[in-house]
């Protein structure tokens, strides 16, 4: 395995090297962060002011859509199943994934999928306007004509992270060097074996929810059409029995993430690894078991009512046992606060206020009371951006130096970390007070009550958007003029077979099996 | 260079990708119906009911209304002969829909019965309904449509209204039995 990698172009396009495809996942999910995050900050610029300023609130309703769709099928997702090709064969000892030719396919299908949905926006009628969670009638009746594209996209999408995950499970399951154990392997790759058996159970059924949409728009079917003999809240119902497992599947990989980074910078094992494993399938095991609760305000009898909410509060059992155990890893460690530390730690507070906000939801009768309003945003954002985002800005400055054989600036890291952090919160913490207020979500418009609070979002919401571009420049300044490390254990509590191949890792490693104790 | 456990286990779990993408698409759907159709949520109305004789309680009156839909492109004239009626529970009324083919070729149509609030759908029994049946008319033809409802005593007394809506569906290009049928009479005039 002498040679090395292609010159050109033509690398990228016909690459099945496990780490030039994580390379393309990440860098991908990087640009699709940046068209969310301008999505994004189209919605608060004209949230900025009650009044429309701006956009018109169709287009309005557009980008609140594809700002869902895109950072969680475009931003979010790519970027872990990029962590995923790059560290678990580095993790496990394996060579590369075990299927190369696959892992390509399913990394290039993306680009098209999402140059497919967002072109939908040039469209006559626009692009997608009925929210991510596309809830039949608007996605069917009363939906724009380019909802077929929009269907097609997330076909491709789906057909894309099936592939990934049947990789990675048969990389995790046949390829572990002698002696890597189940429960010899690192919580990553625990926490994403975990992830993609749910991406294999649920986005077929994601597909399946579009396909029925396209027949009823394009063949005469009823499935969701009450007229017909169908229910719009059947399409809630399978939605959510996807949407539901889909959070996890964010959330787990970024808990893999933290259980990695939490014990280097402690100089501790991480506590409880076995309670670990268990907590994290015990959560994959709850999350196809509560889906009505996105659902409470749709007439459900009481007894369904008090079943969703008793078996979601019951997630918190296991999150619970994860939290502590981050903190008692923590406790009495000699740690230290480099970048990624500061991100883990902040991932742990503000992971666990959004895991709180998220039992307040879980309670039916409040949640009748704050249903789509803006505490449902600032909760989500809490365990997707403080959670999902963070915990892959962690993993980015932790296994930098790794992938490109240069240390980031430690002053500029913080400098992003603290920006950050700072406008996360100002952007996310006031939605609390306007959706308690009852400022409901997803319009372009509000009352005059929600200005101050709004006009605080905005802001925070601009800063956290520019903390982005200096994560930019942070990784293409490291690229290109970093420190170069020599050390194949660039942190010095760094445990794991990653850290004992050479810095930066060469194109192939782990030809030969390493041996594991 | 994927070895043979790799390709048994890939194709096990693709079966398993495969499995899940049917199981939304032909088990949840039907599934969700016979959940409705027990728990009574979901505003269907069943089949044809045998109504018990109960006997008629004479102290409440229910107001029923009648609401006609057409289902997309459906061509049809279609409506209630009258938009409300007030009945007593326990008494077997008869109302009348009317629907008219003005098109000039024979079509067949289904009528897809709903009641709001749907937690009455379990209480309103029909004993008789055009809606049991496709309905077959030829070019420019006319026909009354009838049914027969009891509304069961125990209905909530919170409930006083009944909604009862039916939508009309062009059925024509499934049903080639009918349309011959009603091609043939038309000849035969």
């Amino acid at each position: 395995m002498a040679h090395g990698p292609a010159k050109g172009i033509k690398r990228w396009l016909f690459t099945t090297n496990h780490k030039d495809i994580g390379t393309l996942y990440l860098w991908f999910s990087f640009a699709m962060f940046l068209v969310g995050g301008l999505f994004a900050m189209i919605i608060r610029a004209e949230l900025f002011q009650p009044g429309m300023q701006l956009v018109t609130p169709e287009f309005f309703n557009q980008m609140t859509t594809m700002h869902g769709l895109v950072m969680v099928f475009g931003a979010i997702m790519p970027a872990f199943v990029g962590l995923a090709n790059w560290m678990i064969p580095l993790m496990i000892g394996a060579p590369d994934m075990a299927l190369p030719r696959m892992n390509n396919l399913s990394f290039w299908i993306l680009p098209f999928a999402f140059l497919i949905l967002v072109a939908t926006l040039f469209m006559e009628g626009g692009g997608p306007n009925f929210g991510w969670t596309f809830y039949a009638p608007l996605s069917t009746t009363y939906a724009p004509d380019s909802v077929n594209y929009f269907i097609f996209a997330i076909h491709l999408m789906g057909a894309s992270s099936i592939m990934g995950a049947i990789n990675i499970i048969a990389t995790v399951l046949n390829m572990r060097a002698p002696g890597m154990t189940l429960m010899k392997m690192p919580l990553f790759v625990w926490t994403w074996l975990i992830t993609a058996f749910l991406l294999l159970a649920v986005m077929p059924v994601l597909a399946g929810a579009v396909t029925m949409m396209l027949m009823d728009i394009n063949f005469g079917t009823s499935f969701f059409d009450a007229a017909g003999g169908g229910d719009p809240v059947l399409f809630q119902h399978i939605f959510w029995f996807f949407g539901h497992p889909e959070v996890y599947i964010i959330i787990l990989p970024a808990f893999g993430v933290i259980s990695a980074i939490i014990p280097t910078f402690s100089r501790k094992p991480l506590f409880g690894y076995s309670s670990m494993v268990y907590a994290t399938a015990a959560i994959a095991f709850l999350s196809f078991i509560v889906w009505a609760h996105h659902m409470f305000t749709v007439g459900m009898p009481l007894a369904g009512e008090l079943y969703f909410m008793y078996a979601t509060m019951l997630i918190a059992v296991p999150t619970g046992v994860k939290v502590f155990n981050w903190i008692t890893t923590m406790f009495r460690g000699a740690i230290s606060f480099e970048t990624p530390m500061l991100f883990a730690i902040a991932f742990v507070i503000l992971f666990t206020i959004g895991g709180f906000t998220g039992l307040m939801l879980a309670i039916a009768p409040s949640d009748i009371q704050y249903h789509d309003s803006y505490f449902v945003v600032a909760h989500f954002h809490y365990v997707m951006v403080a959670g999902a985002v963070f915990s892959g800005t962690a993993a980015v400055y932790y296994w930098l130096p790794k992938w490109c054989g240069r240390m980031y600036n430690e002053t500029m890291g913080k400098l992003h970390f603290w920006i950050a952090f700072i406008g996360f919160n100002i952007a996310f913490f006031p939605q609390h007070f306007l959706g308690l207020a009852g400022m409901p979500r997803r319009y372009a418009d509000y009352a005059l009550q929600f200005a101050d609070w709004n006009m605080v979002s905005s802001i925070g919401a601009f800063i956290y958007g520019a903390a982005q571009i200096l994560f930019l420049y942070n990784v293409i300044a490291t690229i290109v003029a970093g420190k170069p490390v020599k050390e194949a254990k660039v942190w010095e509590g760094a445990e794991g077979l990653e850290w004992t191949v050479p810095t930066p890792a060469p194109y192939h490693t782990f030809a030969t099996p390493p041996a594991v104790k | 260079m994927a070895d043979r456990s790799t390709a048994r286990l890939v194709a096990r779990l693709l079966g398993l990708a495969a499995a899940m993408f049917l199981f939304a698409v032909f088990v949840m759907p039907p599934l969700y119906d016979v959940f409705c159709e027990v728990t009574g949520i979901g505003g269907k109305t069943g089949g044809a009911a045998r109504v018990r004789d109960a006997g008629v309680d004479q102290s409440r009156t229910i107001e029923v209304q009648f609401v006609a839909t057409n289902n997309g492109a459906m061509p049809w004239e279609f409506g209630p002969r009258q938009v409300e009626l007030r009945v007593h529970p326990g008494e077997p009324t008869r109302a009348l829909y009317y629907a008219r083919n003005p098109t000039d070729r024979p079509m067949v149509a289904q009528a897809i019965p709903s009641v709001t609030p749907a937690s009455a759908a379990r209480y309103f029994n029909k004993t008789e309904c055009f809606c049991f049946n496709r309905q077959p008319l030829g070019p420019g033809e006319e026909a009354e449509l009838p049914l027969v409802f009891v509304v069961d005593p125990e209905l909530p007394s919170a409930i006083r209204t009944i909604t009862l809506s039916y939508t009309l569906f062009d059925v024509t290009e499934r049903s080639p039995d009918l349309v011959a049928k009603v091609a043939a009479g038309a000849a035969a005039r």
